[in-house]
C-alpha cells in the first residue's frame, strides 16, 4: 500500500518534471526540471531494490553531468526565439508523427502485452539483499565483455574531448609550479655589498 | 557466481588491436611532429599484424566465447580481414593529405584504430549488447574523426549532424532492442532466434523490429533516414570521407545479418516487407538525386545511398545465396569507394580540394593512366561489364529473381540504368574536355601505386570474380 | 473523577502509541542528531575566530557573555531579525530555493553515519555510496544561488564552484573506493569494525596517501580556504551568496559549517577508526574493565567527537596559514596530480589485497 503511494507520487514528479524539461522557456530551468526527473526516477528505482542503480544514478548524473549541463547551459545566451523559429510550420507535421507514435505505443505498450498476469513481478529479497553485490558478480563474469567494450568507449571519448578542445598556442602563458617550487633564494635575492658613503 | 576464465583465444585480433591502439596512444604522446611518421607506421603494422591473426587462424563453424556474447564464424573472419584491407588503404591514401595540410596528427590513427575495433566487435557480436557497444564505439570514434578538422566550419557542422542524427538512430535502436527484449527476456541472439517463433506476442516484436530496422537504416544510410549522408560527406575532410565511405558499411553489413538473420529470422517475412520499401527508395532516391549534384564527394554519396538500396536488395532474399550476394556486394562496393574517393585525395593539393565534379575536366590529358583508373571504377560502380560492380549488381539480381521477386529485380536494373548517366558523365568529362586546373598532378609514390593497385583489383577480380563470390558464399553457408 | 482519570488514560495511551510509531521515533532521532549539530555548528564559528585570533595574535570575540562565549547566539539574532533582501530581476523562487538545496544534502547525509556500535539511524548497504551521492547534491545550492541572484559577482562564484566540486569529486570518489576495497564493504559500521584492532589497524596507514587527498579533497568540496573561490572576499566580494542577507545567508553559512563537520567525521570513521578507541590493542584488558575509566578508555562516541574535532582544527588551521589558490591551480591540483595519484593507488590496493599485505589485508 505505501509502496504503491510512494511509487506514485514519484511517478507523478517524473512525469511533470520531464513534461516541464521540454516545455520550459529558460534552459536553466528546463535543466533543474531535468534533474528533479532524475531524482524522481533515482527513487522509483529504489522501489524495485535497485539501490546502487539508483545512489550511481543521482551521483554521477545530478552529481556530476547535470552540474556540467549547467555550468554549459548558464555560460550560453540561448536565443530562444530563434529556436521557435520555423515551430509553427513544422507543428502539422510534428503533431501527426506524435499522434501516430502515440496510437501506435498505446496499441503496444498496453496491459495485455505487460500486465502483472504477463510479466511476473520479481520476487521480493530480504534485508541482506545487497544490490550492489549482485551487479558486480555478474558485470565481472558474465558481462566482462561488454564490460570491457564500454571501458574502450568512455577511452575513446576521453580521447575526442581532449583531441576536439586542446589547442596549443605559442603564444598561451603557463607556470611550472615544480620550478616555482625548487626555486631557491640565490636564484632570486642577489647580495650586494657597498660602500656606505663617506663623509668627506 | 565464481569468474571462470573464458576462452580469449578467438578474441585475440580485438585484443590485439586494443592493445596496440593503447599503447599507439601513449607513445604519440612522446613524438614530436616531425615523428610522427612513427605512429602512421605503427598503425600500418598493427592492421598487418592482425590481418595475419584473422588469416591463419581461420575458423570453421562457429565458436562462441565470454558467455556466448561473441561469437567468431567464417563471416566474421572474412569481413574483418576485408576490414583490415580498408583500413590500410584508407590509411596510405590519407598520409600525404594529412601531412601537406598540417593534420597529420597521432589521434587521427589511433581513432581510426578504435573505429576498427568497434567495426570488428560489430561483426563479432552475438548479443544485443555487443552489437550496441560495438555500434556506439564506431560512431563515437567517426563522430569525433570528423570533428578533428577544427577550422573548418563545414566539418564541424557535419559532426555536429552527424552525431545529433547518431544519437537519434541509437535511440531508435535501443527503443527497439527493449521491446524485443521484453518480449523474450533475453538479449542473446541465438536465445531470441529460438524463442521468436514461440512467442504469442508477434505484434509487439514486429513493433520493435520496426525500431531496430529504422536504427540500423540511420546507420547505412537508407532513404528516408539519409540525410546526413551526404552533408558528412561533403563536409568531412576527404580521408575521413574515404574512411566513413568505406570499412564502416563491412561492419554495417555485418549488423544487419546479425540483427536480422541470426536474431530475428523467424520474423523474415515482416522485416522482407520493410527493406523493400527502404531498398526501393534508396535506389530511387540516390540514383535520381545524384545527378543533380556538381560536388562529386555529394555524388558519391549520394551513389553510396543507392549501393546500400542493392546491398539491401540481397539480404532482404532471405536465403543464404542472397546474403553471400548481398556480402560480395558489399566487398566490392568498398573496394570501389576506395578507388573513387581515393582519386578525389589524389587530385587535391595543399590549399585545392577536388571535390568539384569540374576538377576533373581533361584529366585524360593531364595523367592517362589515372584518368583509366577513374574509368574503371566510374564503370563498375555503374554495373558494366567486365568489372567487378557488374557480378555484384548481377549475383545479386539473380538472387532476387531466384526469390520470385521479379519486379524488383526490374525496378532495380531501371534505377541503375539511370544511375549510369551521372557516372558516365565523370568519364566524358575526363575524356571529352578540356582541363580547368592545370597544375602537375604530384603524388607520393606509395598512393600511385596503391591507387593503381586497388583500380587494377576492380577490373582484375571483375574478370575473375568466381574466387572472392565462393569465399562470401563458403562464408555463409558455413556458419 | 472517574472521567478525568480514563481521560488521563486515553491521552496516556495515545501518547504511548504516538511513540511507538516508527515515522515519529525516526523523528525524535532525527532531532537528536540535528540538535547537537545545529550547536556544534554555532560553537564551530566561535572556535574559528578565537583559534584564529590566536594564530593571528589577537583576542577573538570577547564582548558577548563570558569570554565572548555568546557571541554566536547573538550573530544567529542578529541574522534572524534582519531583512532577506530579493534582488530585482532575481528569480525569486530558485533564490529561496537554493539555500534550502544547500544545507539539505549537509543534514541527510548524517543518516548513515553511526555513532558508536549501535546507534546509527539509517544502517544502509550502500551506506557510503550514499554519503557521497547526497554530498555531490549539495553543489546545486551553490550553483542556482549563484545564477538566481542575477549578479555577476555571484554568477562568477558559482561557475568557479561547479567546476571545483566536479573535479575534486572524482578523487574524493576514488579514494573512498580504495577504503570500499580495503573494507569489502559498502556499509560504513562495516567499514569501522574492518578498522579494529589497534591504531594501526586503522586505514590511514594502508591507505596514507588517500586520505591525504580525501581530506584536502574535503577542503575543495566545502569552499573552505585555501580553496575558496568560489567566495573570494578580495575578487568577487563573497560568491555566490553575495546578495543575500538575513535568514536565507545564515542557512548558506550553517551548510557550509555542517559540512565541514562533516567532512571530518566522514574522514574520522574511514580513516580513523571512527568510534574505536585508540587504546584498543595495546593496553591491557583488564583496564577497560574498570568501571568509569574502562568506559572512558573503550569504544565509544566520544572518541569519535574527538576526532572530528581534530580535523575541525586543521579546517581553521589551513585558513590561517595558507593564502587562496589560484583558479586554474586548483583545476591543476585536482585534475593532474590528484586523479593520477588516486589511481595509482587503487591499484596499489588492489595489489595489496591479493598479496595478503600486512595485516590489513590477511
Amino acid at each position: 500500500m505505501i509502496e504503491k503511494l510512494i511509487f506514485y507520487i514519484f511517478a507523478i514528479i517524473m512525469v511533470f518534471g520531464a513534461t516541464m524539461v521540454i516545455t520550459v522557456r529558460n534552459p536553466v530551468r528546463a535543466a533543474l526540471f531535468l534533474v528533479l526527473t532524475f531524482f524522481a526516477s533515482a527513487a522509483i528505482w529504489m522501489l524495485l531494490e535497485a539501490e546502487f542503480l539508483a545512489i550511481t544514478l543521482v551521483l554521477v548524473y545530478v552529481g556530476a553531468v547535470m552540474v556540467l549541463f549547467l555550468f554549459v547551459v548558464m555560460m550560453l545566451d540561448i536565443n530562444t526565439a530563434l529556436l521557435k523559429e520555423g515551430f509553427i510550420r513544422y507543428l502539422p507535421v510534428g503533431i501527426g508523427v506524435a499522434i501516430l507514435l502515440v496510437v501506435m505505443l498505446v496499441g503496444v505498450v498496453g496491459p495485455e502485452n505487460f500486465s502483472l498476469d504477463e510479466m511476473a513481478a520479481p520476487e521480493r529479497h530480504g534485508a541482506d539483499y545487497s544490490n550492489t553485490r549482485e551487479l558486480g558478480s555478474v558485470l565481472y563474469t558474465v558481462y566482462v565483455y561488454p564490460f570491457e567494450i564500454a571501458a574502450v568507449i568512455l577511452l575513446v571519448a576521453i580521447i575526442a574531448a581532449i583531441t576536439l578542445t586542446l589547442r596549443k598556442r605559442p603564444t598561451t602563458k603557463y607556470q611550472n609550479p615544480d620550478s616555482q617550487v625548487s626555486v631557491k633564494r640565490d636564484d632570486r635575492v642577489r647580495m650586494v655589498k657597498m660602500k656606505s658613503e663617506e663623509k668627506k | 557466481m565464481t569468474f571462470t576464465m573464458p576462452n580469449i583465444a578467438p578474441a585475440l585480433p580485438e585484443i590485439f588491436i586494443l592493445s596496440m591502439a593503447c599503447l599507439i596512444l601513449v607513445i604519440d604522446l612522446f613524438l614530436t611532429d616531425r615523428q610522427r611518421f612513427v605512429t602512421y607506421l605503427l598503425t600500418q603494422a598493427t592492421l598487418v599484424v592482425a590481418f595475419i591473426l584473422i588469416v591463419t587462424d581461420f575458423t570453421q563453424g562457429r565458436v562462441l566465447t565470454f558467455s556466448d556474447t561473441f561469437v567468431r564464424d567464417p563471416m566474421a573472419d572474412v569481413l574483418k580481414a576485408c576490414i583490415f584491407i580498408a583500413g590500410l588503404v584508407t590509411f596510405t591514401y590519407s598520409r600525404d593529405y594529412l601531412q601537406t595540410r598540417q593534420i597529420f596528427k597521432g589521434e587521427f590513427f589511433v581513432l581510426g584504430l578504435f573505429a576498427i575495433l568497434g567495426m570488428m566487435i560489430l561483426t563479432s557480436a552475438h548479443n544485443f549488447l555487443t552489437i550496441y557497444l560495438g555500434l556506439e564505439l564506431l560512431s563515437l570514434s567517426l563522430y569525433a574523426m570528423v570533428a578533428m578538422q577544427r577550422d573548418s566550419v563545414t566539418a564541424s557542422e557535419a559532426a555536429m549532424k552527424y552525431f545529433i542524427l547518431g544519437a537519434i538512430a541509437s535511440g531508435m535502436l535501443l527503443y527497439g532492442i527493449s521491446m524485443i527484449y521484453g518480449v523474450t527476456g533475453t538479449l542473446d541472439l541465438a536465445e531470441v532466434a529460438r524463442q521468436v517463433p514461440e512467442t504469442e506476442k508477434q505484434l509487439l516484436l514486429t513493433f520493435g523490429l520496426v525500431f531496430l530496422i529504422v536504427g540500423v537504416a540511420f546507420k547505412l544510410g537508407a532513404v528516408p533516414f539519409h540525410m546526413w549522408v551526404p552533408d558528412v560527406y561533403h563536409g568531412a575532410a576527404t580521408p575521413t570521407t574515404l574512411f566513413i565511405g568505406s570499412a564502416p558499411k563491412i561492419a554495417a553489413f555485418a549488423m544487419l545479418m546479425r540483427l536480422l538473420v541470426d536474431g530475428l529470422g523467424g520474423l523474415h517475412a515482416q522485416w522482407q516487407d520493410i527493406l523493400i520499401i527502404l531498398a526501393v527508395l534508396s535506389m530511387g532516391v540516390g540514383n535520381i538525386v545524384a545527378i543533380a549534384q556538381s560536388n562529386i564527394k555529394r555524388m558519391l554519396a549520394y551513389s553510396t545511398i543507392s549501393h546500400v538500396g542493392f546491398l539491401m536488395l540481397g539480404v532482404l532474399t532471405g536465403t543464404a545465396e542472397g546474403y553471400a550476394a548481398a556480402m560480395f556486394y558489399t566487398l566490392a562496393y568498398v573496394l570501389m569507394t576506395l578507388g573513387g574517393f581515393g582519386m578525389v585525395i589524389l587530385l587535391s593539393r595543399e590549399g585545392f580540394e577536388a571535390d568539384k565534379l569540374d576538377d576533373f575536366k581533361g584529366l585524360n590529358e593531364r595523367s592517362p593512366w589515372f584518368a583509366f583508373m577513374m574509368l574503371i571504377v566510374m564503370f563498375s560502380m555503374a554495373g558494366v561489364p567486365p568489372f567487378i560492380g557488374f557480378w555484384a549488381k548481377l549475383s545479386v539480381l539473380k538472387e532476387v529473381i531466384a526469390a520470385d521477386m521479379v519486379w524488383l529485380a526490374v525496378v532495380a536494373v531501371i534505377f541503375s540504368i539511370i544511375g549510369a548517366f551521372y557516372y558516365l558523365r565523370v568519364i566524358r568529362l575526363m575524356y571529352f574536355d578540356k582541363p580547368v586546373d592545370t597544375a602537375r598532378l604530384e603524388v607520393a609514390l606509395d598512393m600511385r601505386l596503391l591507387l593503381s593497385a586497388n583500380g587494377l583489383g576492380v577490373l582484375l577480380l571483375g574478370l575473375f570474380p568466381g574466387g572472392l563470390l565462393a569465399l562470401c558464399l563458403a562464408a555463409l553457408s558455413g556458419s | 473523577m472517574e472521567w478525568l482519570n480514563s481521560a488521563y488514560q486515553s491521552v496516556a495511551d495515545f501518547s504511548v502509541w504516538w511513540f511507538s510509531q516508527p515515522a515519529v521515533l525516526i523523528m525524535l532521532q532525527i532531532v537528536m542528531i540535528v540538535t547537537p549539530l545545529m550547536l556544534a555548528v554555532a560553537y564551530l564559528t566561535f572556535a574559528e575566530r578565537k583559534i584564529i585570533g590566536a594564530m593571528q595574535v589577537r583576542m577573538g570575540p570577547t564582548r558577548v557573555g563570558p569570554r565572548g562565549w555568546l557571541q554566536p547566539i547573538a550573530d544567529a539574532l542578529k541574522l534572524i531579525f534582519k531583512e532577506i533582501i530579493i534582488p530585482t530581476g532575481a528569480n525569486k523562487v530558485l533564490f529561496v530555493i537554493a539555500p534550502i538545496l544547500s544545507i539539505g544534502p549537509a543534514l541527510a547525509a548524517w543518516a548513515v553515519i553511526p555513532f558508536n556500535a549501535e546507534y546509527v539511524l539509517a544502517d544502509i548497504n550502500a551506506g557510503l555510496l550514499y554519503v557521497l551521492a547526497i554530498t555531490s547534491v549539495g553543489v546545486y545550492g551553490v550553483i542556482i544561488a549563484g545564477w538566481a541572484s542575477n549578479s555577476k559577482y555571484a554568477l562568477l562564484g558559482a561557475m568557479r564552484s561547479a567546476a571545483q566540486i566536479v573535479a575534486y569529486e572524482i578523487a574524493m570518489g576514488f579514494a573512498l573506493v580504495t577504503v570500499i576495497m580495503a573494507a569489502g564493504s559498502l556499509n560504513i559500521g562495516t567499514i569501522i569494525e574492518a578498522q579494529s584492532g589497534s591504531p594501526l589497524h586503522w586505514f590511514w596507514l594502508p591507505l596514507l596517501p588517500m586520505f591525504v587527498i580525501y581530506f584536502i579533497s574535503g577542503v575543495a568540496e566545502t569552499n573552505r580556504a585555501p580553496f575558496d573561490v568560489a567566495e573570494g572576499e578580495s575578487e568577487i566580494v563573497a560568491g555566490f551568496h553575495v546578495e543575500y542577507s538575513g535568514m536565507v545567508f545564515a542557512v548558506f553559512f550553517l551548510a557550509e559549517y555542517a559540512n565541514m563537520i562533516l567532512i571530518s567525521v566522514l574522514a574520522a570513521v574511514l580513516f580513523l577508526g571512527g568510534w574505536l578507541s585508540p587504546f584498543e590493542g595495546w593496553l591491557p584488558e583488564a583496564w577497560f574493565e574498570i568501571t568509569g575509566l574502562g568506559l572512558l578508555l573503550g569504544h565509544g562516541v566520544h572518541w569519535l567527537l574527538i576526532k572530528t574535532a581534530i580535523f575541525l582544527f586543521f579546517y581553521l588551521w589551513l585558513r590561517a596559514t595558507f593564502p587562496r589558490y589560484r583558479y586554474d591551480q586548483i583545476m591543476r591540483l585536482g585534475w593532474k596530480v590528484f586523479i593520477p595519484i588516486t589511481i595509482v593507488w587503487l591499484m596499489v590496493v588492489g595489489l595489496m589485497i591479493l598479496t595478503g599485505f600486512g595485516w590489513w589485508f590477511d
